[in-house]
């Protein structure tokens, strides 16, 4: 009888699981956050006006702290050390969406102290900085067209080595 | 399945180690990088090309081979290596499939090529295949966020074209992981085997001269349908429905029948039956338990029903448990599309009941006789009601046997369990329609309907 144990590394398995579930949660204020590129970035609904996003990021290095409108006018909530609301909420939803110990890996936080974004925030010493805003900006929209294109019969063999799992004990 | 079948499963199958111990060479090779090789790469790159000397393949390997170590690497000699890697796993598939038909009796259709070829494909894949060229050149170990980001350029020619999908789909997959591990110099974990695999499928697609399953023959008929297998990545999600068809005055026969679309990774769960809704006729067949009355729908050579949903009307409640006992060790099962197979691909439909529940570290198995197999509750998705307590508390299971890196294990994709007393039935596809466990509902009414606001923000911003 062969059990679990016997099972070879990870590395020489086919479908070893390289990426963590990601949880659910709701996307109306912060409708996309990723880590890419060398930085935590998303975007960000704005308060007052439906038609306007905020785009905000923090380098995973240097830990420079930007937001602007997609228009790359800069956000008046950002000055010197303090994270505007935007930069806020986006660390705010990283964190559900990713779990504390990825995105504190990501920014070079030690993790096991970190449980929410406010505290990574604190433990961050970042400075204002520009973002890319267009970049950003530009992949956020080819994200959404994932939603747009149609759906397609016949197999895809492939997504056998990507099995749906989360499943609840 | 019986104590004996599967004493007989869990046998050694020869030949397996040694050809693995070729792929594992070759798949380390890639973590270096073929830009420039040393003693052991060179070694292993010979030990590929004479595995297949004697193949059709030998010239073409042994050329390549040649080439790469003189330092000249062209998307000729990737191609090559590619099918001989897939050779040889294509090798280890067709014996492990020997071994499980004649453990379980079960009677397969010999391959014959499909009558009537798929159209050809119009996207251009030379810069997918100029995407792989580097990542093989710079070796999994050298792989950074910019040589990441050169995947989009590729995947989005590919995206548009629903017959390139299925590279697209693959590549996209592969690139999420290169980049939540990059730098992958540091990355805890390098899966060897794995990003192999995809690499060489990905390189294989991508050659010109590859085309889509041609169509054997168009069937109408009922499909009595037994699980839903459920597969997923950030950016594409896959229901693959495996099915009794019954064709009059043919054979009873196993087919599955898959669906996808594509996604975001904030699409998780139960949301994702949602992006299904143009197959509503296969939806709610699944999540009603029905029958469905086929005409003239295409099945592909390697017996996937391409599903044309105008083609099919839900017939009468058909209870899969009841399918599985009477019908499925009579069906005969179809054979793997030749440059499909590998053990990965292999999910062969079994019923198992009678077993004694065996738990031990993170780990349960079902014992029959003096064997044992093991549960794949990682396989459990989160957009269904299969969960680790109820493999726990159940009695019958309809499932997919698996293998990889050794061992057989059973996907679970239908139960029978006895819950507080009382007999209860779970399967993958019973939320497709909406989740019917209030618990779930709940979570899913706090979350919101992220299909719907993504909807919406790419309203206002995407055509402006």
């Amino acid at each position: 009888m062969v059990l679990v144990s016997d099972r070879p590394a990870d590395e020489r398995r086919s479908t070893t699981r390289v990426l963590p579930p990601v949880e659910a949660r709701k996307l109306t204020k912060v409708p996309f956050v990723e880590m890419a590129d060398g930085r935590l970035q998303g975007v960000v609904s704005s308060g007052s006006d439906p038609a306007r996003v905020y785009v905000s990021s923090i380098g995973a290095a240097e830990h420079g702290l930007g937001c602007s409108t997609n228009n790359n006018r800069p956000c008046g909530g950002l000055g010197g050390r303090w994270a505007c609301n935007h930069i806020k909420a986006m660390v705010d939803e990283a964190v559900k969406q990713y779990g504390p110990e990825r995105v504190g890996r990501f920014l070079g936080v030690e993790a096991d102290e970190v449980s929410t974004g406010r505290d990574l925030l604190d433990r961050i010493n970042g400075t204002a900085s520009s973002t890319p805003a267009a970049v950003v900006f530009a992949r956020f929209l080819r994200h959404l067209t994932y939603l747009e294109l149609p759906s397609t019969s016949g197999p895809i063999p492939e997504l056998h080595w990507f099995p749906a799992t989360g499943g609840a004990v | 399945m019986l104590a004996t079948q599967l004493a007989a499963l869990t046998e050694t199958r020869e030949g397996l180690t040694e050809t693995l111990a070729v792929v594992d060479g070759f798949d380390d090779a890639l973590v270096h990088g073929l830009s420039r090789l040393g003693a052991a790469q060179s070694a292993a790159l010979a030990a590929l090309a004479s595995a297949v000397a004697v193949t059709p393949l030998g010239d073409r390997v042994n050329e390549a081979v040649e080439k790469i170590s003189a330092g000249s690497i062209g998307d000729e000699h990737l191609a090559a290596l590619a099918a001989a890697r897939s050779a040889l796993l294509g090798a280890v598939h067709d014996e492990l499939i020997t071994g499980l038909d004649t453990a379980l009796g079960r009677t397969r259709t010999a391959w014959t090529e499909g009558a009537t070829p798929a159209e050809a494909i119009r996207s251009p894949r030379g810069a997918a295949r100029a995407w792989l060229a580097e990542l093989a050149i710079t070796g999994w170990r050298g792989v950074e966020h910019e040589l990441v980001s050169g995947a989009a350029q590729a995947i989005d020619g590919l995206l548009a074209d629903p017959a390139s999908r299925r590279l697209a789909v693959l590549l996209d997959g592969l690139a999420a992981e290169l980049r939540a591990s990059s730098p992958v110099a540091t990355a805890e974990l390098v899966p060897i085997r794995r990003w192999a695999d995809l690499w060489t499928r990905a390189v294989l697609l991508a050659q010109d001269s590859w085309t889509p399953a041609a169509t054997a023959e168009t069937v109408t008929g009922r499909l009595l349908i037994l699980g839903v297998d459920l597969h997923e990545h950030p950016t594409a999600v896959q229901a693959e429905v495996h099915a009794v068809l019954e064709t009059p005055g043919g054979p009873t026969r196993l087919v599955r029948t898959a669906v996808s679309a594509t996604k975001v990774d904030t699409v998780v769960g139960p949301a994702v039956w949602k992006l299904f809704t143009a197959y509503p006729v296969l939806i709610a067949a699944l999540a009603e338990r029905r029958s469905v009355e086929i005409t003239d729908m295409p099945l592909l050579d390697g017996g996937d029903l391409y599903w044309i949903d105008g083609q099919a009307v839900a017939g009468a409640p058909a209870e899969p448990f009841a399918t599985a006992r009477v019908q499925l060790a009579e069906a005969a099962a179809p054979a793997t599309q030749p440059l499909d197979r590998h053990p990965a691909r292999i999910g062969e439909l079994v019923l198992v009941e009678g077993y004694q529940l065996t738990k031990g570290d993170g780990y349960v198995a079902f014992a029959i006789g003096d064997d044992a197999i093991v549960v794949d509750t990682d396989r459990l998705p989160a957009a269904g009601p299969l969960t680790w307590n109820l493999v726990v508390a159940s009695t019958a299971c309809i499932g997919l046997l698996r293998w990889d890196a050794g061992t057989w294990t059973l996907q679970p994709l239908a139960l029978q369990a006895i819950v507080k007393k009382k007999p209860a039935e779970a399967h993958t596809a019973d939320w497709a329609q909406g989740p019917t466990d209030p618990k779930v509902v709940k979570a899913a009414a706090r979350a919101g309907d992220a299909v719907a606001v993504l909807r919406e923000r790419a309203g206002r911003l995407l055509r402006k």
